[in-house]
């Protein structure tokens, strides 16, 4: 980033998207759609990557955005009958909502404290959700049907569950996302956060509102994490309470770590790389749980930066 | 830029990679040659590939492995005896992890990776829920064997079947005569606070109350409760019978601290075998459930009058007497749920039949074929018992056996009749496209 050109920057990323854009006609029948839910969820790990990689908050209850998107997005479309426009944004409300709730409370604490409080938040909605079984289908889940997943617009209608709409949705919602954190990193507020993750002390004594900044950056992070679940209710059309459990706050953790954190490209290499490495050895053992722990250890031996961090400080030190 | 010590070096990388690519190239022509030598000259032979989705790792690892024998053994018996249709058949399997997000994928995998002509196999409910969308948007049929009631809700989609074991709602209804009739009138339910819980809060009081009984309580035990005791004086002191389904590893627990709560006097106690799938009854902690009923979905222990289908069946699988593995009486087998793989696969044997199926093109002939079954025959095909189906709610009905602790053993005492577990149908996925 440091001596990047704007264009340089720029053109990688959307290098990046022309690429996944080429893709949905190139990937054999299986892997556009395993691509398609990699993406969705790549803009999961995007959210996590602004509060964890650029600020330096560890949370351990990113699971609460992800399903307050995917909830608000599913409940208004299976109990109101929504549109899948009116139930995405509903479902992004929600996220950014339950954010700034969240980290109004939140940021009174700092470090292992952080980790803490938005882990026993997560958990609060995690029982919520098995609370108000009635609604939300506790343990079990909802399923959202193909007739509702449909969009209008205008005379026209775009149904979610084709392959290449779905793939084509899910690449819009990236793309947005992608670029969104890009021009937030570049940013005024985006160095003020990094300032943030490297000194909160003299950011302050230099005039800067720490809190504040560390409030809306919170906001953004959940409301894009809200965006990946409302965009995987609508996407995959299952509602269910397991992507509000513990393992949902850490696989976004796990992705970004391993693709690079503070590298606004690394949330898609990390969620690309874990879910082939448990794609591919889950067809040799049911040991596979085993191979991708041995494949994070090496990553974390070699790779201590995450993929793109790493090579960001052997190589290409403008990677932004 | 390199590495010190090489590992970085960009130009032995190149090298390892095209070396790598030239292996896998190879290895993939070697993969692919024989199938296709084998098949090309004669596409019906090709085998009938069927993708088992399977609970190897996750919360339902016990089922999953048992799940597993009983279907490869029932697909040995299916192609000793001649295969679909002249066609052999064959287990394709993916571990689901028990988790339902993994579950959808993994029917996609099948769908169009692996290119199966159905997906079958799955137990858990979330899962079963959370891979139905996949199975309908590839419109790929999937056999599951879950006994939950989401299937019969028709809240699924057309896809979707459980022909091969009743649903939970049925099993509930089914045991509400004999419980009113033979062990007492006022019944108080302790179940887990989450969805299987809540099929058995919701069935039981109609049902009871159709045949003169109440349910007087009801208590929810939180799915992280470790400890019951503070629960038990919750129990009002009239109760006559206690319907449990505790499920999951604080089983032991529950049933050891509700014998020390009533010690030798305690009301007659009704459990569904969920709670004990693929643990030992005499285990330690669990002697207070001696005298107690249970339902089952098949007997676990063989009994005095097995017919020869069920004697086979158990041989096949690999059961002793006593439900263990045949060799190892520690592994419990989970046989109130197994056999349903053993009749769902003879179920799909017969709808492949009388569709004519060929291949994935002939999917929705086969989803026609399926819902126009009727009934199944007890027999060789289907040990368990006669069962009806109704193809508008893709769910069979059939009978349920309760049984009773006595001496370390389940003895059965009671058969239900296939009539005690009819219900009204709340949908019908007939009228959905295919």
């Amino acid at each position: 980033m440091r001596d990047a050109s704007p264009a340089k920057t720029y053109a990688l990323h959307i290098g990046v998207i022309a690429l996944l854009f080429v893709l949905n006609f190139v990937l054999p029948d299986y892997h556009q759609g395993l691509f398609a839910r990699i993406m969705a969820l790549a803009v999961f790990a995007m959210g996590y990557n602004l509060l964890f990689g650029y600020v330096g908050l560890l949370s351990l209850g990113h699971a609460m955005f992800f399903s307050a998107g995917l909830y608000g997005a599913g409940l208004t479309v299976y109990h109101l009958g929504w549109g899948v426009p009116e139930a995405f944004l509903a479902g992004v409300a929600c996220g950014a909502l339950l954010a700034l709730a969240v980290g109004l409370l939140a940021l009174r604490t700092s470090g292992v404290a952080f980790m803490i409080v938005t882990m026993m938040f997560a958990q609060v909605f995690y029982l919520l959700i098995l609370y108000f079984a009635a609604w939300t289908g506790g343990d079990q889940g909802l399923v959202i049907q193909q007739a509702a997943r449909v969009v209008s617009i205008g005379g026209a209608s775009l149904d979610l569950t084709n392959p290449t709409v779905r793939y084509m949705s899910a690449l819009a919602l990236f793309s947005v996302v992608l670029l969104i954190t890009l021009a937030i990193v570049r940013s005024r507020f985006g160095r003020v956060l990094v300032a943030i993750r490297e000194n909160e002390e003299r950011t302050k004594m230099l005039g800067y509102d720490t809190v504040a900044n560390k409030l809306a950056a919170v906001v953004a992070s959940g409301a894009i994490c809200a965006a990946s679940g409302a965009a995987y209710a609508l996407l995959f059309g299952y509602v269910g309470s397991s992507f509000a459990g513990v393992q949902y706050s850490i696989l976004p953790l796990l992705w970004v770590l391993l693709g690079g954190a503070a590298t606004t490209l690394g949330p898609l290499v990390g969620t690309l790389f874990m879910y082939y490495v448990t794609d591919i050895t889950s067809g040799f053992t049911s040991a596979y749980l085993l191979i991708v722990g041995v494949a994070l250890i090496l990553l974390v031996l070699f790779f201590p930066k995450g993929i793109l961090g790493s090579i960001r400080e052997r190589w290409l030190r403008w990677l932004p | 830029m390199a590495d010190k010590n090489g590992f970085f070096d960009l130009s032995k990388t190149t090298l390892t990679r095209r070396t790598a690519l030239k292996g896998i190239a190879a290895g993939a022509g070697l993969a692919l040659a024989p199938g296709f030598v084998r098949y090309s000259q004669a596409q019906s032979s090709a085998p009938i590939k069927i993708g088992f989705q399977s609970h190897r790792t996750g919360i339902g690892a016990a089922y999953g492995r048992w799940y597993e024998k009983t279907s490869a053994a029932a697909v040995k018996a299916i192609n000793d005896a001649g295969g679909i249709g002249g066609r052999p058949v064959e287990l394709v399997i993916e571990d689901d992890g028990t988790d339902p997000a993994r579950g959808a994928e993994v029917v996609a995998k099948f769908a169009k990776q692996h290119k199966t002509d159905i997906v079958f196999g799955t137990l858990f409910s979330h899962v079963v829920i959370g891979s139905a969308p996949a199975a309908g948007e590839n419109k790929i049929p999937y056999f599951v064997v879950s006994e939950g009631h989401h299937v019969a809700s028709t809240k699924l989609n057309r896809y979707v079947f459980q022909p091969g074991i009743t649903d939970v709602k049925s099993q509930i209804q089914s045991m509400a005569p004999w419980i009113a009739a033979n062990a007492g009138k006022k019944v108080t339910q302790i179940f887990p606070d989450f969805a299987f819980g809540y099929d058995h809060r919701d069935y039981l009081p109609p049902a009871l109350k159709a045949h003169g009984a109440d349910v007087i309580a009801q208590i929810a035990i939180p799915p992280t409760e470790s400890s019951f005791t503070k629960y038990f004086p919750q129990i009002p002191a009239e109760t006559e019978v206690i319907y449990h389904v505790m499920v999951g590893p604080a089983v032991l627990t529950f049933v050891k601290e509700l014998g020390e709560f009533y010690g030798s006097q305690r009301p007659q106690l009704f459990g569904f075998m969920d709670s004990l799938e693929a643990t030992d009854i005499n285990s330690p902690g669990l002697e207070f459930l001696d005298g107690s009923h249970f339902w089952e979905g098949s007997p676990r222990y063989a009994q005095a009058n097995d017919s020869a289908a069920q004697k086979a069946y158990r041989a096949a699988v690999g059961i002793d007497d006593n439900g263990a593995a045949v060799g190892d009486p520690k592994d419990v087998s989970t046989a109130s749920h197994m056999f349903g793989c053993w009749e769902t696969l003879y179920v799909v044997k017969k709808a492949m039949e009388d569709a004519g199926y060929k291949g994935p093109e002939d999917r929705a002939k086969l989803v026609e074929a399926t819902e126009a079954l009727k009934e199944f025959a007890e027999g060789p095909e289907h040990p368990q018992g006669a069962k009806t189906f109704n193809g508008k709610i893709h769910q069979c009905f059939g009978i349920q056996n309760i049984s009773k602790v006595e001496g370390g053993k389940l003895k059965v005492v009671h058969k239900t009749k296939i009539e005690d577990g009819l219900y009204e149908a709340e949908g019908d996925y007939t009228t959905q496209a295919l």
